[in-house]
Order: C-alpha cells, then structure tokens, then sequence
C-alpha cells in the first residue's frame, strides 16, 4: 500500500538538485517523524526518493527532503 | 503622471503607537460639529479642512494639492480614557493569563523561555511559521499558580467577550489592562511574538484614536442640497459625543458610577466604528434602522474591498448583451451588433500607411459606422469627435497620433460567459458586425461556455494592446479550444440538429439527386468536384456518405462504432444493417452513418482524429462545413416531432400493461415472503433493506423492459407507416434525449425516490391516507406506472413532485457548493505553473510535482486521458495498410 521510500545517496541528491537548478529547500518536505521516514531511518537533511505507482505514468519518481518537526 | 515601476518585496504589519498616530495626525479633533451655518467645515470638527479635500476647486489646507492630488490626512481623537482594541481583545487576554499581575514577567522559569527563544529562532531561520511555539508558551504560562519573579500568586483572568476582562471579582479597566501590558519587558515580549519593531503590548490599547481622511468617508450632497454623510462620520461623531462628556464629568469630578457608564459607552462605540458585527454587541444602527457599514465590514467579504475592488474590478472597453444563435458564422466568429461596435474601441497608431484610411474613419466621425470615437495626440491628449468639427481634426493627423476607431469586422475579441469555470469559458473571436441588438454565435461553441438562448448574456471585451491580439489569436481562439483539457477529446461540436441531419443524411438507404447535391454542397460553402455518382437502375444518385466525404482530408483512415450501435453480441462489422461501424479509407467514409459519435460535442471521434492529425485549421473548417451541411441536409428531409412519436399501439400497451401487472405482483409476493420470514436474506443486509432492494430491483426492470418494448413498437410503427420517428431518431443518434426519457414519455414513470429510497416519508406507517398503514406495495411506496402520455393520477403526480422536489434542492445545493469548492481549490491552486522543465512549482520555485500530473502529458493532446493509446494506433496501421490493399 505505501510506496517504496528510500533515502538518496549524496551523489544522486548533488545529481537531481542539479537536474532540476533547486536547492533543497525547493523539494517538497517531509516530516521527520512520518512513519516511513522513521522506518528507514532516515535523518532531517536527507532527500527521500519515493516511487509510486501511478495511474496515468505507471511509475512515478517523487522526492522529499526531511524536515525535523 | 509619471509611473514608477516598483517590485515590493515584502509587506510587514504592525500596531500603530500613539506616538505614531500624533505624529501622522495633521489635525486634532474637538468638536463632534462638522460644518458650520453657512456650510463650511469648521477647523477641529471631523471634517477640518486640513484632513483633505473632497470638493472639487479647493485646495487642501495641509498639503496644497487638489482633489485627486491630496492624498487626505489623518487626524487624531485623544480619548478620555484608554479603551480596549476589539480586534486585538483575544490577543489582549492570552497575554494577560500569561503575565504576572504584578510585576509583568512572563509566568515561566528563565531556563524555559531561553528555550522558547532558541527555538523561535531556529524556526525563524528556516523559515517556519513560529506561531505554534508561542501558542505552546501562552498556554504554558497559563498554567502558573505564582510568579517566578515576585513570587505573587497569580489569580484567574475571565475575558468576558467582547471587551471584558474580570480578574477574580473585581474587572479590570482598560486602564489597568494597559498597566498591565505595559510592565512586559521587551525580552518577554519578544517571545511572546512580538516584532518590538513594529509592536508593543500597550499599543493594543488605544489611547489615542486616529480619525481617517475626509477621502476615505466623503459625505454626498443630494439634490436637494442636503448632505449626507458616510457612515464612519456618523460613528466618530458618536465617539466624539461621548468623549467629549466623558472627559467634562471627570473634570468636574463626577461620581465613579457616571464615569465608569460613560467610559462604558465610548468602548462600545469605538468597538462598533471598528467592527460593527462582533458577537454580544448590538450593532450600531443608522436612523432609519440600517446598521452602519464600519471598517471591519468595508473589507470584508464579497462585497468588501478585497474581493470586490482589489481582486476583481470593473473594466472599460466591454459590452454585455443577450446571446442569440447563427449557424451561418464560423465557430471562430461572434456576431457583434452595430450598436456595440460602435461604443467599442480599438487603439490604431496613425503610420504614412494607413493615415488615408484612418482620416476617413476620423471623418465618420463616432455616429457613422466604420468610424472612431475620439484620437489622442502624442503627448496624450484625447479629442472627441461625438461633434461635427472633423474637418479641422482631419487636418492635423499625421503619424504618431493614436486613433481609436470602431469594432470591425476580424477584430479578435474575448467572450465570456459566466460563471467563468474553466479556461474555455473565455475565447477569443473574431468580430463580425451585424444588424439588431443581439451577440450572435455557432452553435458549436455553446457546450464549452454552456449557453443557451433562453435569456442568457454573455459579455465581450475588445483587446486594445497588440501584444493581447497575438497571445489571444494564438492561445484563446476558439478553434484552439476544441478539445479539451478535461478529457482530452472536443468539447466544441454539433448538438441537436446538427447530430440528427448528418444521421438523416448517411443512414442506409437515403440517395440524393444530382441536383439536390449541388443545392446542399452550395448551401454548405462546399466547392469540391462531386465523386462519380452511384447508379442504379439507370438512375444516377448520391448518398450523404459520398457529400460528408468532400470534407474529409484525403488520406484519412479510420474506424469506429457510431453511436447508434446496440452491442449486439456478435458484430457484423461493415455489414451492420444500421450502419453502425463506421469505415473511413482515404478520405472516404466507406460505410456507416455519421451521428453523435462523429462530431458531436464531448463525443466526436472523427472530429477529435481530425484536430490531432490535421491541426485546427482544418478542424474549424471541417466543422463550419460539416455542420452547413447538416443543417441543410435535415431542412431538406424536414424533422419535426410532436406528442404522436410517443403513440404506441394497443397491443404495446397491453403488453407494458401486463408486465407493470406482473411486476406488482411480484411486489406482493416479496413482500409476503417477507412478512412470512421466508424471504432470503443478501448478506450484509437486514430482512427490510433486503426487501426494499428487491422491491426497487423489481420495479426498475419491469420499467426497463416497458422501455424496450416501446422502443421495439416505436421501431416497427415507423418502418410500417415508412415515417421516422423523429424522437426515436434523436435519441439513438445522440442528438437528444435518451431511451429512458422516450420510456417515461411512452410507457413507464417508474420509481419516485427521495434519499435513494422509495418514498417513506408523510403520515405514521404510510405516504397517504389512502393507504393502510404498513402497506409496502409498489404504488404506495412512489411508483408510477403511467407515462408523461398518459398523464399521472392525482397519487401518482403527489409522489413525482416529492422527487421532483428533491431534485430541484440537490441542484440549488450543490452549486452553491460546489462554487464555494472551485473558489477555494482556485485560490490554492492560481499561482502554480508547469516550469519548462516540467515540473510545477509555485512564485517562490518550490516544486509542487515532479513531472505534471506524474507523466507530463498535457491532457488536450492525449487521446481521452491516455498518453499513447496502443489499439488506435494498431488500427490506424492496419487501416492505413488496407487502404494500400485497396488501391
């Protein structure tokens, strides 16, 4: 039911905040203590990827960037 | 004026100090009088001439500037007493509750408000919203029964709304609030959540009121001579009054009772000037009853300035008027009456190229048609030329000035009609001026605006930049808008007698001369070659496929099910008897009838492959002709219907007869197995809300099956008599109407609900009197078997206005509803964009989605919502290669 969230290595977050020219203050937040994030530990400052299934693409890529609450 | 273009960059609100407000005050006010006898403003009266002008030929006593120079000034009241804010009441009491009564310091230890700072800060640093820390201190603070800091016990705050605050027995004045407030040390008031730069507690009580600008409250002079004034005039003269008394008594040393009254009296007047609807206050009302409109309320909702003024203004350069239709003008095309185009402006520079053409609009003067209402010279200044002095004007034109000349004929404009719910509500077209006083559309173009010509208006706004022309004709003209961005097929095409022509045209069977050929192909602007005709029997004809062909582009192949087609299990495919398999190889339709399914609005297959394949050019030219050609067609043919396309036979309705007999024996039967218990349970439902699904089951099939046999009677009777019935007609070829309304009309009402159920409702047990109690059979619980026909019975008709009823309330509810939902998902939504790169962020560049709506397609080029659609693109493969087979 949730979609799969993983933490995105360092590299891969330089690459993404590059493809899209942001900072990360630009990618969407999420809440440290949501669930998922707590499952794969991951810590405030970490970009999450999640992919979804989606409707309309089949597969889609969103990113998170944790926030502390 | 000179026009500076300024970015701001941020907008920061605060409290007014008193010190501020004596500072911007241009002018104390005294006296509650505002003129004189002889009609002048009196100085220190509410309406001092130094606070502004509002009478056109005088000069502000402060500034020196004239009306519309003269910004206005404020003045100031000094009150006699402080009086409490409302607005800021609420603030006031959590402030309170969390101070010392005593000597002011917040109610919590040291080393916790150093935390509360720290975190403040650190939200503030991200750029979080600190409010929720400092509601969490407020309420923490509450909670302390004796100061950290003097050691005072604390005793419980009532705030007794509005104004209020009670402090154990005794209430709290004004004054002893602003004491109170006043005390609070910076550092403490800082994490309370105040920006000391702009704020401080104390300021939340007023002492000193600032009196607006005479331009913010003018008062009117009527008729007779008599002014009137604005409501808030009337409010701060009020205010003045009681301060005024107030401040004698204390000066002559009253009793407290008379004062504490009289201090009671300004609160509530300062209370109503500000806000004239707080809950537990009597508004304050004019003489004749109306209450007054004070500040909170010249703001506030959708009439206040906000929404009515700063969101949403007025604009010039519109017309508004009753819509009316024109089949004969393209879907791109408005019908503009003379009488508009001639209030209606377009801004022309005069250039050595056009000043011949020009002069002679000038000349025309604004009466005469192709005309212009008035030229503006380079530096700005505008002639009108409503007077006959066009000669001289003539003579002075020369290149650079700027002519504002009529509506005419390819002028791009926008049309609108409300409510405006989605972007195809505004399009853009082209002018066409004609006769009378009416706005003139295809009637292709009502589904997108969801207009009609019962009374509706719609209005029209003439474009004066040429920056707006381009993006209009590129972005908003109508043939850009066929399809649709909600589901991706056209959302402009033929309804009604559109759909029912072009069906007439291609069914089986229908030929055309020669001659009757040509008069439609002419009729429709057609001027392609006739094809070779068919012959038989010697006699040369046309069918209605070979004319629709004429429009097609030549290599277009394609196949779909028209919307006549009945699903029949086993599909005859080009062979089908009712042509509902529709072929088209290389620009020939090769069988199959054209219906609903062509190039109707929201359904038009071929219509959508034609926008998508060949552009909107050819769209919009295919559409104008196809539907000419429909129109003529079906006047050709000739349709009408009237209330004999309902008649059925005796024996049709003997046969409905027997099966609405059945059924409500049926009824009967399940209702006693019912009440004997024998009655089979469906899971998860009780023994009633089984019976009752039966029951409705029942009815609803039995009404269906009365459907289908007239249909089936309809069906034979026209094929008998060798007339159509034009009803039946309609309906299966999707021009209007449906089965089901040809069965109310023809056999069977059916099954009146209210709430989704049969009706329960009326008396104790029963819907009438004139059923027992308890009766749950068909007729007493809202079903009607007669038709519209055949008329309703006095129970029958009782029961179909009970559902009527509700019908018309959902409907009211739910546009009302729904508008508010569009208002509120509009504001969140306005300011989001789709980036170059695809993704969609809102002004600030936080991204919202990473690729639109997750596959960063646009839905208008989609193929009904898909992005590819594998089986179309497998036909029109395979349809391309049989179409090489074939020649």
């Amino acid at each position: 039911m949730v979609p799969k969230h993983e933490i995105l290595p360092k590299e891969e977050v330089e690459r993404v905040l590059e493809k899209y020219n942001i900072t990360k203050g630009q990618i969407p937040k999420i809440l440290e203590s949501d669930p998922m994030v707590k499952k794969i530990k991951a810590k405030p400052g970490d970009v999450i990827k999640i992919t979804r299934k989606s409707k309309t693409a089949g597969e889609s890529i969103y990113y998170r960037v944790v926030v502390s609450d | 004026m000179r026009i500076i273009p300024k970015r701001i960059e941020k907008v920061k609100f605060g409290l007014l100090s008193p010190d501020y407000i004596r500072k911007i005050a241009e002018s104390k006010i005294i006296t509650a009088d505002t003129y004189d006898e002889d009609g002048y403003p009196i100085e220190g009266g509410l309406m001092d001439p130094k606070l502004g002008v509002v009478d056109p030929g005088l000069k502000c006593k402060t500034c020196g500037g004239r009306v519309g120079e003269c910004p206005g000034h404020f003045g100031r009241i000094e009150l006699s007493r402080p009086v409490i804010h409302v607005g800021y009441a609420k603030a006031i009491n959590k402030i309170l509750r969390a101070i010392c009564r005593k000597c002011g310091r917040l109610l919590l230890p040291p080393d916790k408000i150093e935390e509360y700072r720290k975190n403040i800060r650190k939200y503030r640093k991200v750029g979080r919203n600190e409010d929720p820390i400092v509601e969490d201190l407020l309420k923490n603070a509450k909670m302390t029964k004796r100061c950290y800091y003097c050691d005072e016990e604390q005793e419980e705050i009532k705030f007794d709304k509005p104004t209020t605050f009670i402090e154990g027995k005794n209430r709290l004045s004004p004054t002893d609030v602003r004491e109170r407030l006043e005390r609070i040390t910076d550092e403490d008031a800082e994490v309370m959540g105040f920006d000391l730069e702009v704020a401080r507690p104390e300021w939340m009580v007023l002492t000193v009121l600032p009196v607006p600008p005479v331009t913010v409250r003018p008062s009117i002079t009527l008729e007779s001579g008599e002014r009137s004034e604005d409501d808030l005039t009337h409010k701060l003269v009020d205010i003045l009054r009681i301060n005024q008394r107030l401040m004698e008594n204390i000066e002559a040393g009253a009793p407290q009772l008379i004062i504490e009254d009289l201090w009671e009296l300004l609160q509530y007047h300062i209370t109503t000037y500000f806000n004239n609807e707080v809950a537990g206050v009597p508004p304050a009302r004019h003489r004749s009853g109306r209450p007054l409109k004070t500040l909170t309320q010249r703001l506030k909702g959708k009439e206040g300035r906000f929404r009515s003024n700063l969101s949403g203004k007025r604009v010039n350069f519109s017309a508004r008027t009753v819509i009316s239709p024109d089949p004969n003008i393209s879907i791109n095309e408005v019908g503009v009456p003379e009488l508009v185009a001639r209030e209606l402006t377009i801004p022309v520079r005069v250039t050595p190229q056009n000043i011949e053409y020009v002069k002679k609009l000038v000349k025309n003067g604004s009466r005469i048609y192709p005309g212009a209402n008035y030229v503006e010279r380079p530096d700005g200044s505008r002639v009108s030329l409503n007077i006959k002095r066009t000669e001289e004007i003539i003579e002075k034109i020369e290149p650079g000035w700027i002519v504002h000349r009529h509506l005419q004929d390819g002028d791009i404009v926008l049309f609108n009609r409300q409510p405006s719910l989605h972007r195809m509500s505004i399009m853009a077209h082209e002018v066409r001026v004609m006769p009378y006083k009416t706005f003139r559309l295809n009637l292709c173009v009502c589904p997108p605006y969801n207009a009609d010509f019962d009374g509706d208006e719609m209005n029209l706004h003439a474009i004066q930049g040429e920056e707006a022309r381009a993006e209009a004709r590129v972005l908003m003209r109508v043939q850009e808008q066929i399809l649709s961005p909600r589901f991706g097929g056209p959302i402009i095409g033929g309804i009604h007698d559109y759909i029912s022509g072009a069906y007439l045209m291609t069914r089986p069977g229908v030929r055309f001369t020669r001659e009757e050929a040509h008069q439609l192909l002419y009729a429709a602007g057609i001027t392609e070659e006739l094809p070779d005709p068919i012959v038989e029997n010697g006699a040369e004809f046309y069918t209605g496929l070979q004319l629709f062909s004429l429009l097609l582009p030549k290599d277009i192949n394609l196949t779909y099910r028209a919307k006549i087609c009945k699903k029949h299990e086993v599909c005859k495919k080009e062979d089908c008897p009712y042509g509902a398999y529709v072929v088209i190889r290389n620009g020939e339709i090769l069988s199959g009838v054209l219906d609903e399914k062509s190039f109707g609005a929201f359904a038009g297959e071929l219509l959508d492959r034609i926008v998508k394949d060949y552009g909107t050019d050819a769209a919009r030219e295919f559409l104008d002709k196809a539907t000419k050609l429909a129109i003529n067609g079906i006047t050709k043919i000739g349709f009408s219907t009237g209330i004999d396309d309902e008649d059925l036979t005796t024996e049709a309705r003997e046969r409905i007869e027997e099966i609405l007999d059945n059924a409500e024996k049926k009824v009967e039967e399940l209702i006693e197995a019912y009440n004997e218990g024998i009655l089979e349970q469906l899971p998860g439902r009780t023994l009633e809300e089984t019976l009752e699904m039966r029951i409705m089951q029942t009815l609803s099939e039995a009404r269906d099956k009365t459907g289908n046999i007239a249909n089936e009677y309809l069906e034979k009777s026209s094929e008998e008599l060798g007339r159509e019935n034009s009803a039946r007609i309609m309906a299966i070829s999707g021009a209007r109407g449906s089965l089901l309304n040809l069965t109310q009309m023809a056999a069977c009402i059916g099954q009146q609900a209210v709430r989704g159920e049969r009706i329960m409702r009326g008396y104790v047990g029963r819907t009438l009197p004139h059923f027992k109690r308890g009766d749950k059979g068909a007729r007493a619980k809202g079903f009607v078997r007669s038709s519209y026909k055949k008329g309703l019975d006095p129970l029958e008709y009782f029961f179909h206005s009970m559902g009527g009823r509700e019908g018309l309330v959902d409907t009211a509810v739910r546009t009302s509803q729904s508008g508010y939902m569009q208002r509120r998902l509009i504001n969140a939504l306005q300011d989001l964009k789709v980036e170059y790169d695809n993704t969609v962020r809102d002004t600030r560049g936080i991204i919202v989605e990473f690729a639109h709506g997750e596959d960063g397609a646009d839905p208008s080029r989609t193929d009904w919502g898909k992005v590819v659609n594998v089986s179309k693109i497998i036909h029109s493969i395979v349809d391309q290669r049989e179409s090489e087979n074939v020649s």
